[in-house]
């Protein structure tokens, strides 16, 4: 078994040696690491499945030391990943092992907040939540908030095109960011989009937010800052049937509103997070709703009554609206710890993120309870139920033989599921390296084709972040063979669109 | 023309001219008359096939509580326009038609490739902000599917997206998904006499304050050399809100009617402050600056109108091209040379090297045998 390991593990220290030399000669030895040790801390993201050793981290702390390093890998023909905290759930920052890993989280400086303009001007390695708080003082917030917004860098929700909880109303990264500064795979700078409303010619700055750092490396953001809503208040409603709580979801969006949020939360998921976190979760509850209005005073008050006529109209069989900013922030408090309290009654759990139509939301909870008994394991559900996405967590236990594996089957079936029902197989964290066999679901091979086209129109050689996002045809055709023998392709003949 | 039997015939005549080295331009309903001059800049209009995009028609999926329209390309906008009002909703970037000046129907396709906007941009976003989804006829002659129908999508590059403002050079919009709004149940217009400066202030820093602002016009008195001149803005949201900022703001309430007609004048430029150079002045052009909202008012000859809180200036002047393009650039945004003027003048501002390579490259990978007009 050694002895064919042997000539590779030369060659690699050997690899190693001249890429380290060449970098060392370009930037400070400090911000340079190379040993086992240094560099395990960035062998993955947060989707700690999948590990690799990158062959070198690089740190580094200006934008002159990225184009020089950018310079030399390019010259090397090495593979370059950025990173940003780390906290991606699709393996989007997993290292290359004959690459170098950039990691910028020391690009976190807030460069300028101009008020006036209501712009913020940030260091990709600027943490997201890190913008509203400089951004306060003048009443303005940058409104995407993913989950994980006290830790994930502006850098990574770019790549990612994150959302969050006030996405259905205030928009994605997309729409919140007005220009993007960095390198090419070349190391030469470039600016997408600009200070202004829009730029002549195909909309780049739109391709670039959600490339998942395979066209260029950001390395300064200009985001849109909104006016701070005066007040919120949260409506939390209580269904004793899935399918009543899936159509107040579209009876809510019929009827004209569009709530600050609209997030649901299945009752095994509310069992776990009111056991977390004692946020007085009703739970009998088969499916509860929070859904939030935000402005003015006089706004907020118009929309809750509309949403509580609905609501109720629906056929909730309890209604709670917070009276205080601490109540409002209890409501919620369950469901932004989903994820953790989820931690707590399972040794592991696979959350998948698809999207589907709103109206399709009873009709997917009800096939992943059928999922639940065919791979033999369970599922929790939380929802960005206003938008369609999905968080399903899939319980398992890693030490249990074929767990892991029943897990990562039963995924694949939610995402084809979410294809089938006209929706998509990654509704905000990316396809990164976990979701590329489901991109042979949802892409013809010309259209994967045209992707890697598109690609290479930054990067001829395709060396940024190498082998995430884009399946290759044979990898497709691999894919296809498993789920063919294993009959788990639902619905081929179905258009995807 | 059923789609299935349109969409075949359409790439054997991509595939046979790129074989042939032969060029097509895309009709679409010929409203957007202010880009022919950036097509002949290209050369385009010497193609020698046209395609008629129009052919292609019809709302295929409507889903009103899913905020979702499907429709193909050559649909005519205002048949969207009334299948939404039919649900109480609307397009809330509302794209100008341009219909009485080309006499054309302004059709979803080139609403998405030309990515022109009106008045609510500044507050409710742009054509690129409601895109969901698009089919593409390449330079190959593949069908290709981009994005889809739901409003959260990272799957593959946004291609969607990417397609507003390409004016038909990365290939033929076949369909588009388009994300909708509502109808808000409020709406009221405001006017103020003020300068241009007191206007792009005063519009900053109300659009830092959680106000339902939804468009501000300001356009300069008739003898236009005064300086002085007179703010619009429009109220649009909940009720209540509409309601408690109008009197916070005070200016003079005009009649809901007025204000309609004002708003789609504006839009459609029909408003005689455009009139000047339509249809014929030679020597002056119709500029558009594209600029941040903060940038001051411009030192130009000419007249100039502001919209979008300052971020839109149209600006009717004899200047030479190249002291317009500066000043765009030097007040950090760029200028379009939208109608009239030197037609041999570029259109567009040229662009940093390497995106300009990069736009090529692009070019190229939709459309590597130079089929669809070349740009840029
Ligand atoms: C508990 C938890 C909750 C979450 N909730 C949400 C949520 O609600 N919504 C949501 O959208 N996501 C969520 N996420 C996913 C994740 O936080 C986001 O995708 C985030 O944007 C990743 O940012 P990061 O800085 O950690 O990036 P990383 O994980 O470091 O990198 C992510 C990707 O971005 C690229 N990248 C990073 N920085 C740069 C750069 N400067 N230039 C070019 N490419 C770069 C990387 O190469 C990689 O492909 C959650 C994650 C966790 C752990
Ligand atoms: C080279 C050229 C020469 C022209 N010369 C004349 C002329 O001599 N006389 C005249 O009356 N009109 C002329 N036109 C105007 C032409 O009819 C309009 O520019 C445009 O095609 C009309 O479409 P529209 O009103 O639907 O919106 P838009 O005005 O359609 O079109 C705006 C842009 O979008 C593109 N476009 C439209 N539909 C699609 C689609 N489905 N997919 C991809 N791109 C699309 C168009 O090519 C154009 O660049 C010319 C146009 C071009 C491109």
């Amino acid at each position: 078994m050694n002895a064919p390991l042997q000539p590779d593990l030369a060659a690699r220290a050997a690899r190693q040696a001249e890429v380290v030399a060449a970098l060392g000669a370009v930037v400070p030895p400090h911000i340079l690491l190379w040993q086992p040790e240094e560099v395990t801390p960035y062998e993955c993201d947060g989707l700690s499945a999948y590990r690799r050793k990158p062959l070198v981290v690089v740190l580094p702390e200006t934008e002159a030391q990225v184009a020089a390093v950018l310079k030399a890998c390019h010259r090397l023909n090495v593979p370059v990943v950025a990173r940003g905290a780390g906290t991606g759930l699709s393996g989007g920052a997993l290292p290359n092992e004959d690459g170098v890993l950039l990691a910028l989280a020391r690009f976190n400086r807030i460069k300028r907040v101009d008020p006036v303009a209501r712009t913020a001007t940030v260091e990709c390695g600027v943490r997201n939540l890190a913008i509203s708080e400089a951004a306060a003082p003048h009443g303005l917030f940058y409104a995407p908030d993913p989950s994980s917004q006290i830790a994930c860098t502006i850098g990574g929700n770019i790549a990612e095109n994150s959302g969050g909880v006030h996405c259905l109303k205030y928009g994605l990264t997309v729409h919140n960011v007005l220009q993007v500064r960095g390198y090419t795979v070349e190391g030469e700078p470039l600016t997408v989009g600009g200070l202004a409303c829009d730029c002549p010619g195909p909309d780049l700055l739109a391709a670039v937010i959600g490339s998942e750092g395979m066209l260029m490396v950001v390395t300064e953001v200009t985001v849109k800052l909104l006016p701070k809503p005066v007040l919120a208040r949260c409506i939390m409603a209580s269904f004793d049937d899935l399918r009543k709580a899936g159509d107040a979801v579209a009876a809510i969006i019929a009827a004209g509103i569009i709530p600050a949020g609209l997030e649901m939360m299945d009752q095994p998921m509310t069992v776990a997070a009111e056991s977390f976190v004692h946020a007085g979760y009703d739970l009998d509850a088969r499916a509860i709703l929070l859904c939030e209005s935000d402005g003015t005073p006089e706004e907020v008050e118009e929309e809750i009554g509309r949403m509580t006529e609905v609501l109720s109209l629906c056929g909730a069989t309890a209604l709670k609206c917070s009276e205080s900013e601490a109540e409002r922030l209890r409501f919620w408090s369950g469901r932004k710890n989903a994820f953790p309290a989820t931690g707590r009654i399972s040794p592991d759990y696979y959350c998948m993120d698809g999207t589907i139509p709103r109206k399709r939301v009873a009709d997917m909870l009800e096939a992943i309870q059928g999922m639940e008994g065919k791979y033999g394991l369970r599922c929790v559900n939380v929802f960005h139920a206003g938008d369609g996405n999905l968080h399903p967590l899939i319980l398992f236990d890693a030490n249990q033989p074929g767990e892991l594996h029943r897990a990562e089957a039963f995924g694949a079936e939610i995402l084809e599921t979410s294809v089938a029902m006209g929706g998509t197989v990654t509704g905000e964290h990316g396809v990164g390296y976990e979701k590329i066999n489901a991109m042979c679901v949802q892409f013809s091979p010309e259209e994967r084709e045209q992707f890697f086209a598109f690609r290479r129109a930054f990067d001829p050689g395709e060396t940024l972040n190498p082998g995430k996002q884009i399946p290759t045809h044979a990898r497709c055709a691999e894919y296809g063979k498993m789920h063919v023998r294993g009959g788990l392709l639902p619905f081929p003949d179905l258009p995807r669109f | 023309m059923q789609a299935d039997v349109l969409i075949p015939l359409w790439q054997d005549l991509v595939r046979e001219a790129a074989s042939r080295g032969e060029r097509i331009r895309i009709h679409g309903g010929g409203s957007k008359a202010p880009w022919w001059a950036a097509a002949q800049h290209s050369g385009a209009d010497t193609a020698e096939h046209t395609l008629d995009a129009t052919l292609l028609s019809g709302i295929n999926h409507f889903e009103p509580t899913e905020l979702v329209i499907t429709a193909r390309a050559g649909t005519p906008l205002t048949e969207i326009e009334a299948a939404l009002a039919e649900h109480h909703q609307f397009l809330p970037f509302e794209p100008p038609h341009f219909a009485r000046a080309s006499g054309g129907q302004a059709t979803l396709g080139g609403m998405v490739a030309s990515a022109m906007s009106g008045p609510a941009r500044i507050s409710a976003g742009g054509v690129r902000d409601y895109v969901l989804g698009a089919s593409l006829l390449s330079g190959r002659g593949e069908v290709l599917r981009f994005g889809g129908e739901v409003m959260k999508n990272v799957a593959g590059f946004d291609v969607s997206r990417l397609l507003c403002g390409s004016l038909g050079s990365l290939g033929v919009i076949l369909d588009v998904s388009l994300k909708i709004l509502p109808v808000a149940p409020a709406e009221t217009s405001l006017r103020f006499a003020m300068t241009q400066d007191e206007a792009i202030a005063r519009c900053n820093a109300w659009a830092a304050q959680p106000l339902p602002l939804n468009a501000s016009a300001w356009l300069p008195d008739r003898s236009g050399s005064s300086g002085k001149g007179v703010l619009t803005v429009r109220l649009r949201g909940a009720r209540a809100a509409v309601q408690a900022a109008g009197a916070k703001l005070g200016g003079e309430r005009m009649a809901d009617t007025d204000a309609a007609t004002f708003w789609t004048a504006l839009r459609e430029q029909t408003l005689p402050w455009f009139t000047p150079t339509w249809p014929g002045d030679s020597q002056a052009a119709l500029w558009r600056l594209s600029l941040p909202t903060t940038a001051p008012a411009l030192d130009l000859s000419g007249t100039q109108l502001v919209e979008w809180f300052g971020g839109l200036r149209w600006l009717i002047s004899a200047a030479p091209a190249s002291i317009i393009l500066e000043a765009a650039r030097q007040a950090g945004g760029h200028a379009t040379r939208f109608r009239g003027g030197d037609a041999r003048a570029p259109v567009f501002e040229p662009t940093q090297a390497t995106l300009l390579r990069i736009q090529r490259q692009i070019k190229t990978a939709f459309d590597p045998h130079g089929v669809f007009p070349t740009l840029f």
